[in-house]
């Protein structure tokens, strides 16, 4: 056990299953990041943000595949890859470039298994970086999570920590179906005890980070942070909240999230994707639907507007989510009445 | 010859399996009782038959909305691809899939599919896999003319070279895109194409089983020599519309007979056949009789066969969930 960032944990579970699994391969754009180059360090980058340093060295250029900046032929290639016997995982660098391989994502390698007669196994990872803060605006920045977690076929991981990151990639990387794994660009540099042996992390059972009486908090990816924040400060003002990390957003815990809430009796879901089909509708929906009698206010979703992504600083940090404004909804729900119902 | 008589055989069978599937399902389709799209192969078997005559059962194929004749001549199991277009349980997707989506990994048969231009990134992952697990496999992109004004076509081309892929990209050029003839939609020479990626271009004439099998022998041979990928461009005709119900008002009324009648790749194999005597008339019509009683059956057992089980809906979405 350790002290590690964000980013070294990233790298860490990708060595270890590289070392563990000869099928496991990396490619991507600049995964090594210097192929051809008049230095002739091949491995110059590791990645745009120095994730994947040192892979390269350590595994060859059969299994550390940098690809031409072609989205569409390599997310391709992977999902291809995995149903003929390999364990890629590919990185598509910003989650926005999505708009150029979504279909090698959603009509291929979401559906061979169901297609195929359950006849096919694709186990393929997507790591790409989400998330706004970084004044990267509007085509570098979003969260679409939500996007993935409409497509059946598909597993959505968005890890709120350095130690959740390692575990739940690694059992990404051993899972059988596809892995759409998000990581918060904000977050890389975040640090805290990781342990240095591989370990993995269930998908689908939510992480309960705090337990609290008062509201239930449910809060995605970079967000449980936040949360966390919102209710410490909170807790100095006498009101206690449980913080509910889902980990995945597919598979989606929903039992203990409706478990929480039936204790709670109050709901706040933060999320930074913008608000329409969002998972604070599909999680507010969940609760709406099946504890509606357990609750004691209005539901309140803390989520952007629905604008593209801004680039300017004040406008930024406007459209985020922050503490300040999951305290300010916790305090709201704690003071709303729900109406009565006949 | 440079042929087996035994690969002479299996592949006037795999034609001929092919011909006889599709006109059945033509009238089949016809009666309403095939649900869904099917795009039938009728006219351009020899391309699919000369191509996988070449490929081990551990190759790789992936193909197209036009999928039938690929399957067939990859050995997926014709009763099973029956069942499965019409929508039973006993098909080779367990009704999942149907016509678009007949796959068979055991068969190395990545799938039919159901968007143009999916096929060639998949190739170059399968691909992959053979180069990384040095299994010795080629992996083998069946795309239409129509598919080669893709993005993802023309970016797997490049990755396929960049990565010196055992790779071959036959393109199946039958002169539409659906409606829209390859004349107007290509700019430019598929053989261009080919050069501006680095890869060698091989082109034939589909209607003739022999062209094409000499033709894939070097293409793949080439790719898994690990020369790299290879184009190969094979000329055909489509005898049907692009879907079943398409009426073809944008062909001229005698294209199609024409094609029929003059480029008709298992008369053409009978012919040169028998002119050279390396097989007889009476084996090939023995196959032709035996292929009929087997399409017969398919389709009856296909009709008869139950339907898929409510639990059915969710299976299989994921492996664990």
């Amino acid at each position: 056990m350790s002290k590690k960032s964000f980013r070294q944990a990233i790298n860490e579970a990708l060595r270890q299953e590289m070392r563990r699994d000869p099928t496991v391969v990396l490619m991507g754009e600049d995964v090594a990041g210097g192929q051809g180059g008049s230095s002739g360090v091949k491995d110059a980058w590791g990645g745009v943000l120095g994730v994947t340093k040192g892979l390269l060295t350590e595994f060859g250029e059969s299994r550390v595949l940098d690809t031409p900046i072609s989205e569409a032929s390599y997310i391709g290639a992977a999902a291809g890859a995995a149903a003929t016997g390999l364990r890629p995982v590919a990185e598509l660098m910003f989650v926005d470039f999505v708009g150029c391989c979504l279909d090698q994502i959603m009509n291929q390698a979401a559906k061979f298994r169901y297609m195929f007669g359950g006849k096919a196994r694709t186990p393929l990872v997507i790591r790409a970086m989400y998330g706004a803060g970084f004044n990267a605006a509007a085509q570098h920045s979003q969260a679409l999570y939500p996007l993935f977690t409409h497509i059946p076929g598909l597993k959505v991981v968005v890890p709120s920590s350095p130690y959740e990151a390692k575990g739940l990639l690694i059992e990404a990387i051993r899972d059988d179906d596809p892995v759409i794994f998000l990581e918060n660009k904000v977050m890389y540099d975040d640090e805290e005890d990781v342990p240095d042996e591989a370990y993995t992390i269930p998908f689908g059972e939510a992480n309960l980070t705090r337990e609290g009486s008062d509201v239930t908090i449910v809060a995605i990816g970079r967000m449980v942070g936040m949360a966390n924040e919102a209710a410490d400060r909170l807790a100095k003002q006498g009101i206690s909240c449980t913080v509910l990390d889902p980990r995945t957003t597919s598979p989606l815990d929903e039992q203990t999230i409706l478990e929480c809430v039936e204790d709670t009796g109050r709901l706040v879901v933060v999320d930074e994707s913008s608000p329409r089909c969002n998972m604070a509708c599909d999680i507010s929906a969940l609760v709406a639907e099946h504890a509606f009698g357990a609750l004691k206010a209005p539901i309140r979703r803390v989520v952007p507007p629905h604008t593209p992504v801004p680039f300017s600083t004040p406008l930024e940090k406007l459209y985020m989510p922050s503490a300040e404004k999951i305290e300010a909804a916790v305090k709201s729900v704690m003071t709303q009445k729900t109406p009565e119902v006949a | 010859m440079q042929i087996s008589r035994e690969t002479l055989l299996h592949s006037y069978r795999a034609m001929r399996t092919i011909r006889a599937f599709e006109e059945r399902l033509h009238r089949e389709f016809a009666t309403g009782e095939i649900p869904g799209f099917v795009h039938l192969y009728c006219g351009e078997e020899a391309s699919a038959v000369g191509v996988c005559a070449n490929l081990t059962e551990q190759d790789t194929i992936a193909s197209t909305h036009r999928g039938h004749g690929h399957c067939i001549a990859k050995g997926v199991d014709v009763g099973g691809m029956m069942a499965e277009i019409y929508g039973r349980k006993a098909g080779v997707c367990r009704g999942k899939g149907g016509s678009m989506h007949i796959a068979d990994l055991s068969k190395g048969m990545l799938g039919a599919n159901g968007i143009v231009g999916g096929g060639p990134p998949l190739i170059c992952g399968a691909a992959l896999s053979h180069k990384v697990l040095k299994d010795n496999g080629v992996a083998v992109a069946f795309y239409g003319d129509g598919a080669s004004n893709e993005g993802t076509t023309l970016e797997s081309l490049n990755l396929a070279s960049v990565w010196n892929l055992p790779a071959v990209f036959v393109l199946e050029d039958n002169g539409y895109g659906e409606a829209t003839a390859a004349s107007y939609a290509c700019a430019g020479t598929q053989k261009d194409r080919a050069a501006g990626f680095g890869m060698p271009y091989i082109a034939c004439d589909g209607s003739d089983f022999f062209a094409v099998h000499d033709a894939a022998r070097d293409a793949i041979e080439h790719a898994r020599s690990g020369k790299g990928p290879v184009m190969l461009h094979v000329h055909l005709a489509r005898w049907y519309g692009h879907f079943e119900g398409d009426s073809m008002s944008y062909r001229a009324p005698d294209e199609v007979s024409e094609a029929r009648k003059n480029h008709d790749c298992l008369e053409n194999f009978r012919k040169r056949a028998e002119q050279e005597k390396f097989l007889e008339g009476s084996a090939l019509d023995e196959i032709d009789a035996a292929v009929a009683d087997e399409i017969e059956s398919a389709v009856q057992a296909a009709k008869q066969a139950p339907w898929p089980e409510d639990a059915d809906l969710m299976a299989d979405v994921y492996v664990k969930f």
